[in-house]
């Protein structure tokens, strides 16, 4: 092959490249861009890329239009109750799972590697049943409790995979040393699966900033609304007030680009460990 | 010492079982009895307020003789939706991970843009391209017509509304991409580099390495497209409702406007058993289907 081909070959790779990164960017652009403009200007044909006066004020107009405020309370509140509840109860398990050899282990590891095929549209009505017969309906408890208990097979799962590839010699040394379990989980296992616990972490994090369904089906009070269905409220509302609606709809995205730029490394790292050795 | 082993083992036995409890609980709680319960349900017409009475298999036959005629709608537009959304995503993903593969400058950056808009909130993803691809404001529309095509209607009529959430779908496959790139560390040099000094090209390296190599990946990622295409809802639910005139109603839509807004439950256990069936048969297939065309490398 001759080097000007190689060459070419490469600026034809650069170029693709370029452009679709761009192209991924252009709709978060746009919603940005079109965030700050003035009710006139969005609808201008062809349309203008810049406004022409950077109006921030739409941003406090959403504000005061719905309690934005008391959603990002909501979500925070869920957000902190359930990723405390996932990385906790999901690595307990994950550990007795991994590190113990006990009789039920592998029954109970088939079961909930089971459920992990089984469609939320199939236990979503009981669970929505059992929740309204002992009164927990319009409340956040149907959506924390599955935090407290497991998390969620897919995490148990990736943490128990992780848990494997630690040698067996730590626990013997730590146990003839007089160390029970939960000293071992504690002192041995936990600080030696720090990026894997994060994983869990801002994985359960974005799953429930993101989450649509299970607020939508418990919750009623809008006073209980998380930030995504007051944005679903908003959008019902101010569907043709396009540079609020792009207002709000910042207002949603952005913590999650936050995290995600912190966490980046971690989100990566758990879809690498989900699909490759899985 | 022999009494020993066994305490030690009891004692083990005692420790895995309350450490696993949550997630023993968990499994009890919210999969093994739900999915009973939906079972034993989807024979009833419970709706909630009255009590319930066994219909037997009356739900069922209803969904299948075509009294409902929404059940044959949502079936035909989600399998539609599936058998576009499953493969353009994983060629469009699995070409940027080639892409991405090859030995550029700024790689993260490129993989953190492509990645990105697969972590944005349903709800936002909905409302900025329902903003986006405005008929008469958008900003598709007005590319369109500066470089001189017709514009579309987009999700405003029946016969684009799936392709547009086909295509929106494509923007948030950046984590299939990345599960592509990180399989694609494992292809091995050596096959690589035999087939460059034997002088075969890109085409070459491409379907008789780099793809058979990658063949386990790209199954799983075929499995969990299919289970997630089938379970569509958030898309449909926020930015067309269902329309025009039903196209976009997709099963699960369906399921939760049985359950939800007519509060018919037995209904809808039946119309979720009759997923978790279809769902069940696809994968069967799939992974009978697998030792045909996937290379599980040293077995």
């Amino acid at each position: 092959m001759g080097k000007a081909k190689k060459i070419l070959n490469k600026i034809i790779v650069y170029i693709l490249v370029i452009f679709g990164g761009i192209a991924c960017l252009i709709p978060l652009l746009w919603m940005f861009r079109s965030s700050l403009m003035n009710s006139v200007e969005i609808f201008m044909t062809p349309p203008k890329v810049f406004p022409s006066k950077v109006l921030w004020s739409n941003f406090t107009e959403v504000f005061e239009l719905y309690p934005f405020l008391t959603y990002y309370k909501n979500s925070i509140i869920l957000v902190v109750l359930i990723v405390f509840g996932t990385v906790i109860t999901s690595s307990l398990c994950a550990y007795g799972l991994a590190r113990i050899k006990w009789v039920g282990r592998n029954i109970v590891f088939a079961c909930i590697m089971g459920s992990m095929m089984l469609p939320f549209a199939v236990t979503l009505i009981p669970t929505f049943i059992m929740f309204r017969k002992i009164g927990f309906t319009d409340s956040i408890i149907p959506l924390i409790v599955p935090a407290w208990l497991g998390g969620g097979a897919f995490y148990i799962f990736l943490l128990r995979q992780f848990f494997m590839t630690i040698p067996r010699d730590y626990d013997e040394a730590a146990y003839i040393d007089g160390a029970g379990h939960l000293k071992i989980y504690m002192k041995i296992i936990l600080p030696l699966t720090k990026p894997a616990m994060a994983v869990v972490g801002v994985f359960s994090f974005l799953n429930t900033w993101n989450d649509f369904l299970g607020p939508l089906v418990y919750l009623n009070s809008e006073s209980k609304y998380t930030v995504a269905l007051g944005l679903q409220l908003f959008t019902g509302v101010y569907r043709s007030e396009w540079n609020l609606m792009m207002a709000a709809s910042c207002l949603v995205v952005i913590p999650v680009i936050i995290v995600f730029i912190i966490g980046q490394r971690y989100f990566l790292e758990g879809l690498t460990m989900s699909g490759v050795k899985g | 010492m022999k009494n020993k082993m066994t305490l030690r083992k009891k004692r083990e036995n005692i420790a895995g079982f309350f450490f696993s409890l949550p997630c023993i609980i968990g499994f009890i709680m919210f999969a093994a009895i739900p999915m009973m319960v939906s079972l034993g349900l989807s024979f009833t017409d419970y709706n909630v307020i009255n009590h319930s009475t066994f219909v037997g298999l009356d739900n069922y036959s209803k969904l299948f003789n075509g009294d409902d005629p929404y059940f044959y709608k949502s079936l035909k537009v989600t399998i539609y939706y599936v058998a576009l959304s499953v493969p353009t995503s994983i060629i469009f993903s699995f070409s940027i991970a080639m892409l991405l593969n090859r030995d550029i400058k700024g790689k993260g950056i490129f993989r953190t843009l492509f990645y990105l808009p697969s972590i944005v909130p349903t709800v936002a993803i909905s409302a900025i391209w329902l903003w986006v691809l405005n008929p008469d404001f958008g900003l598709a529309n007005s590319i369109l017509k500066s470089i001189g095509l017709s514009p579309s209607r987009w999700l405003t009529s029946e016969a684009t509304v799936i392709p547009t959430l086909v295509f929106i779908n494509l923007w948030t496959t950046g984590s299939t991409m990345v599960i592509f790139l990180a399989g694609m560390q494992d292809v091995p040099r050596q096959l690589i580099e035999a087939v460059e000094i034997d002088g075969g090209g890109f085409r070459t390296k491409l379907f008789h390495v780099i793809v058979p190599m990658m063949t386990p990946t790209i199954f799983y990622n075929v499995v969990m497209g299919f289970i997630s295409g089938f379970q569509v809802f958030a898309q449909s639910y926020i930015m067309t409702s269902g329309g025009p005139n039903n196209s976009s109603l997709f099963y699960v839509f369906y399921l939760y406007r049985e359950a939800f807004q007519f509060m018919r439950m037995g209904s809808a256990c039946s119309i979720a058993w009759v997923l978790f069936i279809i769902i069940m048969i696809f994968t069967a297939i799939l992974f009978k289907l697998q030792n045909k065309w996937v290379y599980y490398g040293g077995e």
